[in-house]
């Protein structure tokens, strides 16, 4: 079972040094020609030209462990076609003749593309693993661990090992599953990429680290997988380096985290420290005997990992502008995966934050601003992958309200639920975007029917998104208004304890907890968590239905030849819209997920709202964009209410002035101390030099002062 | 005995090169496979004494050699290789090698290779007798042999303000030595012993508090300015920046560590009550350090001078990891000279090959693009940063991890808030590094390249350059999936150095 799960992680992360080393020469063995024409620079192809750096390189592949990209960057730089050119964001920056042609390509030349091969294959089993262990835990709930080894550190030991529970099998079935697609999907996408070898083996890492993260069994070893994590999403959105801003958006991306994760790493040694151990389950068993404010402070640090990782207040900025990154990577790891995981950390912890009022207040909190501010932010972007981006902040703000209202498993569904309806919607966009060439919805239009896979399946992730029924989000969504309802209703008592069933199965907080121990949420914040929910799916569908109706109806906005997307991209998309579709049933199972009368009819009367506002305002005139009705709001939603300018002026401006500061005062303070202390015994020698005349007679002299001071001090002392 | 032809191996190497050149290895392509062929024995001999290392029982003494030297004092030539100074034995031999292989085919210009040569190998006699001798006056004397050479290597075949760079370096470490002396033979004189095992085991028994205090202090004045600690820091970016490459990563990957090694070997179990008291400021100066050179890192404009702060900055957390006075902060200060070393030895072959190929470090004169003008030299670049920066799964990680774990619960005496305050400030210059390590690979490796280097051809790394950069990079990344490797080695002697049992 542990082996099992330890297959799964170690699979892709095989793959990943692979395919950073052999790619290329796999797809040699493999006996890939290089396209004819357009392709030159083809994944695999060995004949592009090389750059002058890369004469013929003296040792074989295998002995580069190069990070970036095991071939030479072959192709010269990409130019984004003139109308696309401004627009911060992804997608295949290949020269727009032939791109379609090499992405059917890509299906036939399959079998000789050695990099896809080396990401792929391995993904495939892992997910299959997943399936094993998810099936396993679901049939004989509980919780197994196993430890490899233990790392002696000279206090806590750390223990290496993995812990595999109800809610890390399905966690890590998603993970493998999302992961799985949008690896098909990026063999099409990027097929024209010259460096698609280093972009799917950082996949192939994230992965690995991802699915570290869910069954890592001690804190330390979470936190290893949550940074890897971290660093593949920095190289993967700057992969187009070319572009500065991309380039900025990755720095940005890692740096906002980084900040959340001082604190992540701090809460980890609060808890370790206090407990005695690591391990998830000795931390868990101890919270019962842990002073309240170690608690409290544990809880609150790794919030701030939390607010950092899953994108929300006050860390949420680098969320859109990760963005520039290309988009089966937004889909992956800017919407189903890793910002997911600071959410999951809170579920696998629970304990902890059920423990402390402060910190479910502080999540609420949290959540609530999150939740509103980027559903209005979502309403009026321009760019489409930025819609959405701001999309997956309100509704990770979801997930974490749920679980300061104690709908815990009503969370993680809407996690699961979310990581399968926006993967679809990021990959839907990523062929949209691909076949209009341009991120923009003003760009967009009419789609409808040149595209009905891309339509119907997109069509299917909005509704989830919305939370129409029957589809998935509907489920899991009214699971977390349900639960805030009833936090509200009953003075801010938590709905329901964690014991949850069927397969959400979540170990109970620890043998013989009472419950009274729980923390309550103030009553004024479970109200305002259960309004702002019901208002979020009002602004929620408005943008939604904005999005949707800009890029599918009307009339096309641009010229673009209109046709669906390559096959090898359409079918990760069209098998995403099945779990979206379908996976809200699941919920019917467990006792609090199914949807209760008075949360889905207030819910849908906003989501009603929210939809009939948009359809009016768009149908006065379809070639116009709704949001422009918000008049100088406008601006200020694009902006996103100018949280980074603040940062700018609060934060980056104050550090770059200081360490300008410093690099001065390092000059002409410290050294100049200390070169000035040359002088000074410089003057110092010249002096004394004037003493030693060589004259016998004042050396005498001086020496009889001398004896004389010294019979005088003696003297003088006794 | 295996630890003495260790020594003696680089010894009679450099000693051989005394013979006139007409009739030993004429030419100085012999002579640079000469350095590389006695530094490789040199190095196969560390790699044997690790091998025959009884690893159940690393803080044992083991392999000792101990001769009466200068009976009259006391002085004995004792030697001795335990869990702690295995890991800088191999790690020293290593750089010296890798050195020697660079210059195989990259030597610096501004002497003769004979000359070169002699003083590296002489060098690596000094630097592999610091982590081996058992002896106060003996580690002294090696700690001594290193500074000639390293000062004759600067001002020889440095840049150009190489002069004014090697007076410094010579003048400041020289100046920290005389403390340093002073402090060890208060020690010796009170203690009646030059042993350091037996000084070690006595954990300051028969020194009086007040000699422990003033002789903590000395001693650690004089290894502050070898680690640098701020502010005694100022010599090292000169130094470093001016040095040739073989210079740079000696200087960083080895000597630094002296410092540090000194510290855990000497200052701490010989005078632990001084250590109490001197403690709280050796953290606040450690974290002054993180934080100021992350900051000074981030203004900096000069690829050299930019890795030279990132130095201080991580000697910093180091010396945090000291300060706690626990094993678990000991033995993060251990591990990060072990990933500093690796990591920062990669950096500067690699500021090294920039250097040489775009004639400049000035980073507004590199421009950008390197990923498209010179894609493996950028992918080595940014697989050296990002270790440097601290991932977790790269060595560099773990030494900084355990020094703030270490820093949130310090040792019993000292004051706990005030190091809890250090971890925090401490944390926060780590994401200041990350963000200097960003910015650098932003500027250099990203965007487009510059208008004027387009048509420039940079050459591909050549088979001594990535036989010189892959082990560094192997091992990086050996350390820090498997950091158990090291702490297995150093958690049982530390934990007798302190005293903990």
């Amino acid at each position: 079972m542990i082996v099992l799960a330890s297959l799964t992680i170690l699979l892709p992360f095989a793959a990943a040094f692979a395919g950073m080393l052999l790619g290329p020469w796999a797809s040699r063995r493999l006996g890939a020609r290089p396209l004819p024409a357009a392709s030159a620079g083809a994944p695999g192809s060995p004949g592009g030209p090389r750059t002058p750096d890369a004469q013929p390189p003296p040792g074989t592949p295998e002995e580069t462990p190069v990070e970036v990209s095991a071939e030479a960057p072959t192709t010269p730089l990409p130019v984004a076609r003139p109308e696309t050119a401004p627009v911060p964001g992804g997608g295949p920056r290949s020269a727009e003749l032939g791109r379609q042609v090499a992405g059917d390509m890509a299906l036939r030349g399959l079998r000789h593309n050695g990099p896809a091969l080396i990401a792929c294959l391995p993904m495939a089993v892992s997910t299959v693993l997943a399936l094993i262990v998810a099936v396993v835990v679901w049939r004989e709930p509980g919780v197994r661990t196993g430890v490899l080894t233990s790392i002696p550190t000279g206090t806590i030991d750390i223990a290496v090992g993995l812990r595999v529970d109800g809610l890390a099998a399905l966690v890590g079935l998603m993970v493998c599953c999302v992961a799985l697609a949008v690896q098909v999907y990026s063999v099409a996408y990027m097929a024209k990429d010259p460096r698609y070898s280093s972009y799917t083996a950082f996949i192939s890492l994230f992965t690995a680290a991802m699915l570290l993260v869910v069954y890592a069994g001690d804190l330390l070893v979470l936190y290893v997988g949550w940074e890897v994590m971290g660093v593949c999403s920095y190289f993967l959105i700057g992969h187009h380096w070319e572009e500065r801003a991309n380039s900025r958006a990755a720095v940005k991306a890692f740096l906002m985290t980084r900040i959340g994760d001082v604190g992540f790493l701090i809460g980890i040694f609060v808890l370790g420290i206090g407990a005695g151990t690591f391990s998830i389950g000795g931390v868990l068993a101890r919270i019962p005997e842990m002073p309240q404010a170690t608690v409290t402070a544990a809880a609150l640090l790794l919030l701030a990992g939390v607010a950092g990782k899953s994108a929300q207040f006050p860390l949420h900025t680098w969320l859109p502008d990760a963005m520039a990154g290309p988009t089966p990577i937004s889909a992956l790891i800017h919407a189903a995966t890793m910002v997911a995981a600071g959410v999951y950390v809170v579920a696998r912890l629970y304990p902890v934050f059920l423990s402390s009022s402060a910190a479910l207040t502080v999540l609420g909190a949290m959540a609530v601003v999150s939740m509103l501010g980027s559903a209005l932010a979502a309403l009026a972007q321009n760019d489409l992958k930025r819609v959405l981006a701001y999309s997956t902040i309100s509704q990770l703000a979801y997930m974490a309200a749920g679980l300061a209202v104690g709908a815990q498993s009503a969370a993680i569904f809407h996690l699961v639920t979310h990581g399968a309806f926006k993967a679809l919607l990021f990959l839907a966009a990523g062929s949209v975007i691909f076949v209009a060439g341009s991120n923009l919805l003003g760009h967009y239009g009419g789609l409808r029917r040149a595209m009905p896979v891309t339509f119907w399946s997109m069509t299917a992730g909005y509704a989830a998104l919305v939370g129409l029924p029957p589809v998935s989000g509907f489920f899991s969504k009214d699971s977390i208004i349900e639960g805030a309802r009833h936090a509200a209703a009953h003075g801010g008592m938590l709905s329901e304890q964690p014991q949850a069933r069927g397969f959400a199965a979540y170990e109970p907080v620890g043998p013989g907890e009472p419950a009274a121990a729980f923390a309550h949420l103030p009553a004024g914040m479970a109200w305002l968590i259960y309004i702002a929910l019901l208002v979020t799916v009002g602004v929620t569908a408005a943008y939604a239905m904005r999005a949707w109706l800009m890029t599918f109806f009307g009339e096309p906005r641009t010229t673009f030849e209109a046709r669906e997307a390559p096959t090898l991209m359409t079918w990760p998309v069209a098998a995403l819209a099945v779990p979206t579709a379908l996976l809200g049933f699941f919920g019917l199972g467990a006792e609090e997920l199914r949807p209760h009368l008075v949360s889905v009819g207030l819910s849908l009367l906003w989501a009603a709202a929210g939809v009939a506002v948009v359809y009016v305002l768009w149908n006065r005139d379809p070639a116009l964009d709704p949001a422009d009705r918000l008049g100088p709001l406008r601006k200020v939603l694009d902006r996103a209410f100018y949280v980074d300018e603040v940062y700018a002026a609060l934060v980056v401006r104050p550090v770059q002035a200081l360490a300008h500061m410093v690099a001065a005062a390092d000059r002409r303070g410290i050294d100049a101390a200390v070169v000035s202390t040359a002088g000074w015994s410089r003057l110092a020698g010249g002096t004394l030099r004037r003493l030693q005349t060589g004259n016998a007679q004042t050396y005498l002299t001086a020496l009889l002062a001398g004896v004389l001071l010294l019979v005088l001090g003696v003297v003088v002392l006794l | 005995m295996i630890l003495l032809v260790t020594l003696a191996v680089p010894l009679a190497g450099a000693l051989l090169l005394l013979l006139p050149g007409a009739r030993f290895l004429p030419g100085d392509a012999a002579v640079r496979r000469y350095g590389v062929a006695v530094s490789g024995v040199t190095l196969l001999l560390a790699l044997v004494t690790a091998a025959v290392f009884d690893h159940g029982e690393p803080h044992r003494m083991q392999q000792g050699v101990d001769w009466a030297w200068a009976p009259a004092i006391d002085l004995r030539f004792h030697l001795g290789v335990d869990g702690v100074s295995l890991p800088l034995v191999v790690l020293t031999a290593l750089l010296t090698f890798l050195c020697f292989v660079h210059m195989v085919r990259h030597p610096p210009s501004g002497g003769p290779a004979r000359l070169l040569t002699a003083l590296v190998l002489v060098l690596e006699v000094g630097m592999l007798g610091t982590f081996l001798a058992l002896d106060l006056l003996l580690f002294f004397v090696f700690f001594e042999v290193v500074l000639i050479p390293m000062y004759v290597v600067i001002a020889l075949w440095g840049g150009a303000g190489r002069r004014a760079a090697a007076y410094k370096f010579i003048l400041y470490t020289l100046l920290g030595s005389g403390v340093l002396l002073v402090g060890l033979l208060l020690v010796a004189v009170n203690a009646g012993t030059l042993d350091m095992v037996a000084l070690a085991e006595r954990h300051g028994g028969g020194l009086s508090r007040g000699v422990q205090i003033t002789a903590f202090v000395l001693i650690g004045l004089g290894l502050a300015v070898k680690v640098p600690m701020w502010p005694l820091h100022t010599w090292l970016p000169d130094a470093h920046t001016e040095a040739p490459t073989v210079g740079s990563v000696l200087l960083a990957g080895v000597l630094l560590k002296m410092g540090t090694y000194g510290f855990v070997r000497i200052a701490l179990p010989v005078a632990p009550e001084g250590a109490q008291v001197w403690a709280p400021w050796l953290g606040l100066l450690a974290v002054i350090g993180i934080v100021y050179g992350a900051l000074a890192c981030l203004a900096q404009r000069d690829l050299k001078r930019l890795i030279a702060y990132s130095s201080v900055g991580h000697m910093g957390f180091v010396l945090l990891g000291i300060a706690t006075l626990t094993p678990v902060g000991v033995n993060a200060a251990l591990f990060g000279n072990i990933a500093h070393g690796l990591i920062t030895g990669l950096l500067f072959f690699l500021a090294g090959a920039v250097k040489e190929r775009y004639g400049t470090g000035d980073l507004a004169a590199l421009g950008g693009g390197m990923l498209t003008s010179a894609p493996r030299l950028a992918a080595f670049l940014t697989f050296a940063s990002v270790a440097s920066l601290g991932l977790p799964g790269l060595a560099g990680f773990w030494g900084e991890m355990l020094a703030l774990l270490g820093a949130y619960r310090p040792d019993g005496g000292l004051p706990r808030e005030t190091f809890v305050t250090f971890m925090a400030v401490g944390a926060l210059g780590a994401v200041l590094t990350a963000a200097y390590f960003l910015r650098l690979l932003a500027r250099v490796t990203h965007g487009p390249v510059a208008e004027d280097r387009r048509d420039a051809v940079l050459p591909a790394p050549t088979s001594s350059e990535y036989a010189a950069w892959v082990p560094l990079v192997i091992l990086t990344l050996l350390v820090g999936l498997w950091p158990k490797l090291l702490l297995d080695l150093t958690t049982a002697p530390v934990r007798t150095l302190l005293g903990g049992g």
